[in-house]
Order: structure tokens, then sequence, then C-alpha cells
């Protein structure tokens, strides 16, 4: 007799299912205003799929769907940051599609199969479940990245996106039946039960592991396989650029995360060195290519491949301190990088986008509170104390220096002083120069919200760091739970 | 006074004005006016409030007074912790003298964003001052590091024609000095068992074989922020292109925070490498003290002269606080202060005739004498005291130093006293230039004489440059107890030493 399986941790990931199937026949059967319609309630609909999230019983660990999905602390706390990139991408995007006049109500159904996606991964417990939300994931991105399809670059950012992200898949997926030919498992547990305690390793685990690794790095944009992303974010539509710096990295981060101290935790030796190296290699690349960039979509991917590097100092300390500095990096960067792509988003003047760094010049004198906000974010990224970007490198760094990593950790610290350099160059524009031509005001309600909700939470979150603190320290606990 | 928290509402009460000054609208005059009074105001009510710090220190013992905590990081016991001692006392009360002089001083002379400007400035005050007052590793850093954006912000924004080149040099120079002693601190949290608290970790003996590191890793940190020959290079461009008040900051109270971090924590803490490294920064402010002090007498920028003065003053202050007696010890802090005020002062005294001439050329000037009595009097005193003529604070700070030395070290004592003949050489020349001649430049004919507002600024610099020259000992009395702390714990690590490495040659033997 068939039994019906526990669905009750996957509640959130059901109802972002029906929600964007009932969605897309909305959409269809909606005369007029379908977008915003639709729109609307995808938000509303990542919002409910929140709050269950965050009130999802999490004692310790929950596998369930035959031992394929996991829920514990730490897939609950990354979900509810997936979810947040999501609803604020969406209330982006939404007044996005409104100005650029692309009224087609697939996008927001899009960027739910994307988060979608997303969650899967991070509750992955079994390389195929991995592999589905990864790809879910994936092609909605593909889709979303070449949106703007009368617009050159757009469509060149979603071919290329696709096409080096198949590699990637494939890379991964070889990998994975490496793996599975040499422990004959797939799920998770059981390939750990296979390995032991990791005293006789076979070198196709190993080979896997690499393929793996290559195929996730991909996924994240960690230096040597960022090659997509500079062109890739210049390209897509800003929202989605917003989308692509949080939601896919932080889940990808998550997933890589779990793999590689779940199943493979016993490992650590065999890879440690290989995520140590695509740390360094992302941290200095990031830093050094960021500086000649003149294009605002560019310079936040070059900084993006930056912010990767710092977060794998995390992944490789490998323990509940490393995981726990990745994740209070991961939330601190996501509130940074969408305030960014706010004020990017809302650069038009006289009603075209523009995304030159010069085309902020001034903007301290035209509209001294965005080029505040943006000021506070740059100051964040470049680590700056108090700013919470601080505190992200921080927590990073002590797992380092706590696990004696002393040459990543200067080497970390020395690249952010590098990384200081192009962040000061965009308050330098908006303070130091004369101003250009102002933008297009007002930039209406919903961007000033969440530009006021990030900055403000950027700016103070010193005086109450308690709550993500805390939070991060349980959910990396929860990972290493028995 | 326990109760009243009376540090956090000395460091923090300039934010509060700050954020007020933030919400004040309307046209441009009356939002300037504004925010003019609402700095003034915030910042001599901070004074005066931390005039109660004085009043109430109790100087008799080397513990850390008006403290306060609070959790703050959880998980890694990082806690809020204020308090001052006999060492950051007195900083305190100078970085809070200062910041309303230099709200005042800048009345006229700054016209634009002048919101931002002061919003700016009592936020450089909340950094400086909960610098002085932090009792844990990381709120310390927190302050430290934090005043780097208003003084980026203050260069790049009010200052001169190359300030975009000076306010990166400044800001990327000091963060990669503490980067690195972000790293130092970190390991010393680590060491001493999970703890970033002060009181504690001056207590704890970090293992000889990391203290090297550690030492290194803050040289690295407060060197730059010194600055020590010869990673100053930043300090002079700084100058140059900052606005009069944010030179005075600069000089008065940023340049402390190095020599203050060395005596806070590379001294107290690792006093093993400290005895290693002595001969290194013995090596390296002589050079200072000579070196640039026969820069600073080729210059033709004013500011520029007084920015390598105070490179060769800060130089005093390191061979001081390395030599480790109780006079150079007290000496050197007594220095800071007196640097502090004198320097301040006369990159003032450079504000106050820029203002008018809108140049700081020496050649453009001289013959001042005549139509300004009151600026030539004001110029001399502070003049004299960078010189270090008796009777004037600059004298005590470098007798002690120099006592304090010749004690420990003949030769070093003896390049460092040239420096006081070359200091003499290039202020005295300096003055001659400007001050004295015949008054011939037309430009110069119609110059008037101090103003009411910068007498009142003045006045107080004054008579502490004379009060502290002819009665330094309620000064010196506030640093007594924790210098001779600070002392015999040094002396028990050199005994140490010495110990080991008796026993090592007899081992050997």
């Amino acid at each position: 007799m068939y039994e019906l399986p526990n669905l009750v941790p996957a509640l959130p990931e059901i109802l972002l299912a029906v929600a964007a199937l009932g969605l897309l026949m909305v959409g269809v059967f909606r005369k007029k205003d379908a977008t915003g319609f639709v729109g609307g309630l995808a938000v509303a609909a990542l919002v409910v799929a929140g709050i269950v999230e965050v009130n999802l019983a999490r004692v310790p660990v929950v596998t369930t769907l035959g031992g394929m999905f996991v829920l514990d602390g730490f897939a609950v706390f990354v979900k509810a940051l997936v979810l947040l990139a999501a609803v604020l991408t969406a209330i982006m995007s939404l007044s996005w599609l409104r100005q650029e006049k692309l009224g087609q109500f697939e996008f927001p159904v899009l960027l739910i199969f994307a988060t979608l996606g997303m969650m899967m991964m991070v509750s992955a417990n079994d390389l195929m479940a991995l592999y589905l939300g990864l790809e879910l994931q994936s092609l909605s991105l593909y889709v979303l990245a070449a949106y703007h399809r009368d617009n050159l670059r757009s469509t060149e950012a979603g071919l290329k996106y696709f096409m080096l992200g198949a590699l990637a898949s494939g890379l991964l997926l070889f990998g994975a039946s490496f793996i599975y030919g040499f422990t004959g498992a797939t799920g998770f547990d059981a390939i750990a039960k296979a390995l032991g305690d990791g005293a006789s390793v076979p070198v196709g685990v190993t080979v896997g592991i690499v393929f793996l690794l290559a195929g996730l790095a991909f996924k994240i944009s960690a230096v040597p396989f960022h090659m997509w992303t500079p062109d890739v974010y210049e390209g897509a539509p800003t929202p989605v650029t917003a989308l692509f710096a949080v939601g896919p990295k932080i889940a990808a981060l998550a997933l890589l995360i779990r793999v590689m101290v779940g199943p493979f935790g016993h490992l650590v030796e065999q890879w440690h060195q290989v995520v140590v190296a695509l740390s360094l290699a992302s941290m200095v690349l990031g830093a050094f290519a960021a500086i000649h960039q003149t294009n605002i979509k560019r310079l936040m991917a070059y900084s993006s491949i930056g912010h990767v590097g710092y977060a794998l100092i995390g992944v490789a300390v490998g323990n509940a301190a490393g995981v726990r500095g990745v994740l209070v990096y991961l939330a601190i960067y996501l509130f940074m990088n969408i305030g960014t792509f706010t004020v990017i988003l809302s650069m038009r003047q006289r009603g075209r986008m523009v995304e030159q760094i010069e085309d902020l010049a001034g903007l301290s004198k035209s509209n001294p509170l965005m080029a505040l906000a943006l000021a506070i974010f740059m100051f964040s990224m470049a680590g700056i104390p108090p700013l919470a970007g601080f505190f992200g490198k921080l927590y990073v760094f002590i797992a380092a220096i706590q696990a004696h990593m002393y040459t990543l950790a200067v080497l970390g610290v020395l690249t952010s002083v590098v990384g200081a350099y192009y962040y000061l160059r965009i308050v330098k524009v908006m303070y130091f120069d004369e101003p250009a031509d102002s933008f297009d005001r007002p930039i209406g309600r919903s961007m000033t919200f969440i530009l006021t909700g990030t900055s403000l939470v950027i700016l103070l979150f010193f005086l109450f760091p308690e709550m993500l603190l805390t939070g991060a320290e349980t959910a990396a606990a929860s990972l290493f739970h028995g | 006074m326990t109760d009243w928290h009376l540090l956090s509402l000395v460091t923090f009460l300039p934010l509060l004005g700050a954020v007020f000054i933030l919400t004040v609208r309307g046209d441009e005059a009356v939002v300037a006016r504004n925010a003019r009074n609402v700095a003034l105001l915030t910042s001599s009510v901070t004074f005066l409030l931390s005039l109660g710090l004085w009043f109430n220190f109790d100087p008799t013992t080397a513990n850390f007074q008006f403290q306060e905590s609070a959790p703050w990081l959880p998980g890694l016991g990082i806690n809020y912790r204020m308090g001052v001692d006999g060492i950051s006392v007195l900083f305190v009360l100078l970085s809070t003298l200062l910041t309303p002089l230099c709200i005042l001083s800048s009345w006229e002379a700054i016209k634009v964003r002048v919101k931002e400007y002061m919003i700016a400035f009592l936020i450089l005050e909340t950094m400086m001052v909960g610098m002085f007052c932090a009792l844990d590793l990381f709120v310390f850093y927190m302050f430290f590091e934090g005043v780097l954006i208003p003084m980026f912000v203050i260069i790049g924004v009010w200052g001169g024609p190359r300030r975009v080149y000076a306010a990166f040099k400044f800001f990327l120079y000091t963060l990669l000095g503490s980067v690195l002693m972000l790293l130092a601190l970190l390991a010393m949290y680590f060491a001493a068992g999970n703890t970033s608290d002060i009181p504690t970790l001056l207590a704890f003996n970090f293992p000889a074989s990391m203290q090297p590191w550690l030492w290194l890793a803050l040289f690295a940190s407060f060197s730059v922020k010194v600055p020590m020959w010869p990673v100053h290079t930043w300090l002079p461009d700084a100058h140059v292109e900052a606005p009069t008040a944010g030179s005075v900051i600069l000089a008065g109270v940023l340049l402390k925070m190095g020599a203050y971090g060395f005596v806070r924590f590379s001294v107290p803490m690792l006093p093993e490498a400290t005895i290693t490294f002595t001969p290194l920064i013995y090596t390296l402010s002589v050079i200072a003290v000579i070196y640039t002090s026969l820069v600073a007498l080729a210059q033709e920028d004013m500011k520029k002269l007084i920015a390598y003065s105070s490179v060769a003053h800060m130089g005093f202050v390191t061979i001081g606080l390395f030599a480790m007696t109780q006079q150079s010890v007290e000496g050197a802090l007594f220095q800071m202060l007196s640097h502090g005020v004198v320097a301040g002062a006369l990159f003032l005294c450079v504000g106050v005739v820029y203002d008018r001439m809108h140049t700081r050329e020496i050649a453009a000037y001289g013959g001042l004498v005549g139509r300004m009595p009151r600026y030539a009097l004001v110029f001399m005193v502070f003049m004299l005291g960078s010189v270090g003529l008796p009777g004037t604070s600059g004298f005590v700070g470098e007798f002690l130093i120099l006592l304090g030395v010749f004690q420990v070290n003949t030769w070093v004592a003896l390049f460092t006293t040239t420096g006081v003949v070359l200091g003499a050489a290039y202020m005295l020349y300096l003055y001659r230039r400007i001050i004295f001649g015949k008054l011939v430049r037309p430009e110069l004919k119609g110059i008037l004489d101090l103003s009411l507002r910068e007498v009142v600024i003045f006045a107080p610099l004054v008579i502490l440059v004379l009060w502290m020259g002819v009665y330094p000992t309620p000064f010196l009395e506030m640093f007594h107890a924790s210098v001779a702390a600070l002392i015999e714990k040094n002396e028990i690590a050199r005994a140490a030493t010495t110990a080991a490495t008796s026993a090592l040659a007899l081992a050997v033997h």
C-alpha cells in the first residue's frame, strides 16, 4: 500500500508551485493589466511562502519525499533569504516592467519558478533532487535574462548564460555520475554511509567531487568559472541582474555548503584546497578586474565575484563557525546588493535607463538621499565599520583565524583594500564631481521603500545585530547536528 | 556618575546632533544657519559634559573608570564596553575641545553644503571619542576605522584642488594598515580564550612565539596612523588638501590614534615583542625627527611645513613611548596632548590668513605684524610652543622625553635633540617670513586682524599652551598611576626575557 509522504516540510514549495501554475491561468484569462495583477499576486504568494517557511517546525532535521528533501534550520534560514530576495526583486521588476512597457505576465511567473528551483536546491538531499532544483532555477533564469527580447544585449546575455550554464550542468552531472558509480548511491546520507569515515576514498569520488564543485562554482560565478558573469550582468534587464546577484548565488552557495559538509564532510582534505583556490582567485580577480570598469552593472558583476570569494573563505573553513560566517555574509550581502540595484534601476534620464558610472556624477547634489544610500552601500561593501558589510567580513575572518588559515585571511583583507578603491570611486563620482544630468524623479513609492529599508538595515545593523547573528548561529549549528 | 553613562553620552551625543541636522529642511541659507548652530551647540554641550570626566576622574588608580558594559555580538561574547584610564581620559577631552573650535573656525570658511559638513564633523567626533573610550577590541576597531568615512568625505568634498588624490591616499593607506590589525585583533581574541575585553587582555600573557607577528600587524596600522617614516607620505597630501578644520582634527586627534594604539595595545599586551622591536622604532623615529625636520625647512607651503613638523614631533612621541621609563612615557603622552593643541592651533593660524588671501604660499605673505598685531602674537605663542620654548607646553613634553630616553639610550637622545634645534630653525624661519619683514605686497595692505570669532577660537588654546607649559602637574598627575602600571608590566617582561636569555646562555655553555 502506498503511503503519502509527509508534505508539511515542503509546504512553501508546494504553495509556490501551485501559485505559479494558477497565475499562468489567471494571466491568460485576465484581459486588462494582466501583468500588474499577476505581479501583485506573485508578490503575495512569495510573501505567504516566506511566512509559512519561517514558521515551519525545524525540529533538528526532517527528511521527507523518500529522503530526497531535507528541512533543517539551515534550509529555513537560507530559504528565508532567497524568498526575501525574490520578493524585493519582484517588486523592483514590477515597476521596471511598467516603465519599459513590457506588459507580459510571464515575468513574475518565471520569477516564482526560479525561486522554487532555488528553494529545492537548498533542501536537496540527493544528487537527483539537487540537479532538478538547479535546472528549474537555471531554465527560468535563462529566459528571464533574455526577457527584453528586442534588446540585442539582453538576448545575447540570455544566450551566453544558457550555453555556459548548460556546460556547467553537464560538468555537474558528470561529477554526479562518478560519485554514483563509485558509491552506488545518490542520496547524501547513503553516500556518506558508503564513504564511511573517509579513510580510503576511491579516486573516482574525488574526481566526481571536483566536477561537482566546478559545476557549482559556475553557478556562484567563482573564478575561474566566472567568464559569463560580467556579460550577463550587463546585458540582462536590471531587476533580473539584481536577482542574479543574490538569489541564485545564495541558493547555490547553500547547496555547495550542504554537499561539501554533508556527504563529503569527512573528505575535507580532498576538497579543501579546491575551495581555497576558488576563494583566492575570486577575491583577487574581483578586486583587480573591477578597477577599470565604467559600466556600473559590470562593476557589480566583478564586485559579486569578489564577494563570493569572501563567502567561500567560510566554506573553506568547513566548520560551524565557517558556515555561520557565510550565512551572515550572505544575509548582509543581500541587503547591500538589492539596495545598490534599486539605485541602478532608478538611474533614468529622460525616460531612458543609463548605466555608466559617470552618470552618477554629482548625485549628492541632485538627489542627496539616493546618493547617501548608495554611499552607505558602497562603504558597507568595502567593509568599513560600523556598516553592516564589516560584520559580514568580520564573521568570515573570525572563522578563518580560528581555523589558523592565516594566508587566506591575510590575502582576503589585502584584496578588500583593493576592492575599497573602486567602491570609493563611486562615492567620489557622486560626492566630489560636479553634477551631470540629474535623474528622473520621482523614482516611485515601492522603489523608495526598498531603498530606505535596505539602507537603514545596513546603516543600523550594528545597533541590532542579535537577530541575524543568533539566527545564523542556530542555522549553522543545525547543519552539523549529529 | 556610573549611572549617567557619561562616556556613552559624550560619545553619542554628537551623533544625535548629526541625526537632528539631517532632518533640517528648508531653503539653503536657513539650513546652513541651523546646521551651524546645532553643530556648535551639540559639540559645546559634549565638551561641557566631558569636563565631568576631568573633575570626577580618580588619578590615584590605574584602573579603568566610568565603566559601562552591555552585550553586543552574541555567540562571540563580545560586549560593548567603555571606560577610560589615565592614559585615555585626556584625549577624550582633547577631542571634545577641538571639535567645537573646528566648527567655529568653519563658520564662514565653509559656504557650500554646510549641512553635510557639520554632519561629517559630528560623526567624526563620535568616532574619535568612542575610540579613546573603547574597552573592547572590536568596539575599538569599529571606531578606529569609522573615522575614515567622515574624514574621507571632509577632504574630498571641501578640500583643495588635489583633494580626490589626497582623500584616496589617506583612506587606502590607513585601511591597508588597519585590516592587518583586524586580523591581529582576531588572533588575540582567540589566543586569550575567546575574549576581546581590553582589561582582561592587558593582564593576559600572550605566548612569545605569537607576539612578534601580532606586534608587526598592529605596527602596520599604528605606524601609518602616527605616521612614522617612511609611511608618512599620505599626511602632507591630506593636510594640504583638507579644509582648515579637517587639518586641525587630523593633526590634533587623528595622529594621536596611532600613538594611543601603541600605548594601549602593542606596549602593554606584547611586552616581549616590544623589547625586540624597540630598536626598529628608535631608528624610524630618529630618521623621522631629523629627515622630516630638514624637509620642513625647505617647504614653500605653510600647511606642508606644519605637516612635516607633525611627523617630526610624533617621532619624539614614539621614541618616548618605547623608551619605557616613567618620565619618557609621561613625556610622550604630554607631548601628544601638547602637539594636539599646538599643531591644531597652527593649522588654525594658517586658516586665518588662508581665509583672507586664499593662498598658503609662504612667499605670498610677509610683514603681517604691522597690519595684524593680535594675529602675530597668537601665532608667536603657538610657534614657540611648537619649538618647545620653556614656559610653553611643548617644552615639558620634549624635555621629559629626552630626560627619559637619555637614561636608556644616549645616542638616541643625542639624535633626537638635533630635532629640537632643527624644529626651532624651521619654525622661526616660517614666522620670520610671514610675520616680519616689510609689507611689500599690495594685496596684503587691506588685510584685517583677528575678528572676535577668531579670538574666541584662539583664546582657550593660548591659555592651554601656557597653562600646560607653566604648571603641567594637573595633567601629569592624570598619567602617573596608569603609566606606573604600564612600566611595571614592562619591567617584569624585561626581567623574564633577560632571565630566559641567560638561562639559554647557560644551557649553551
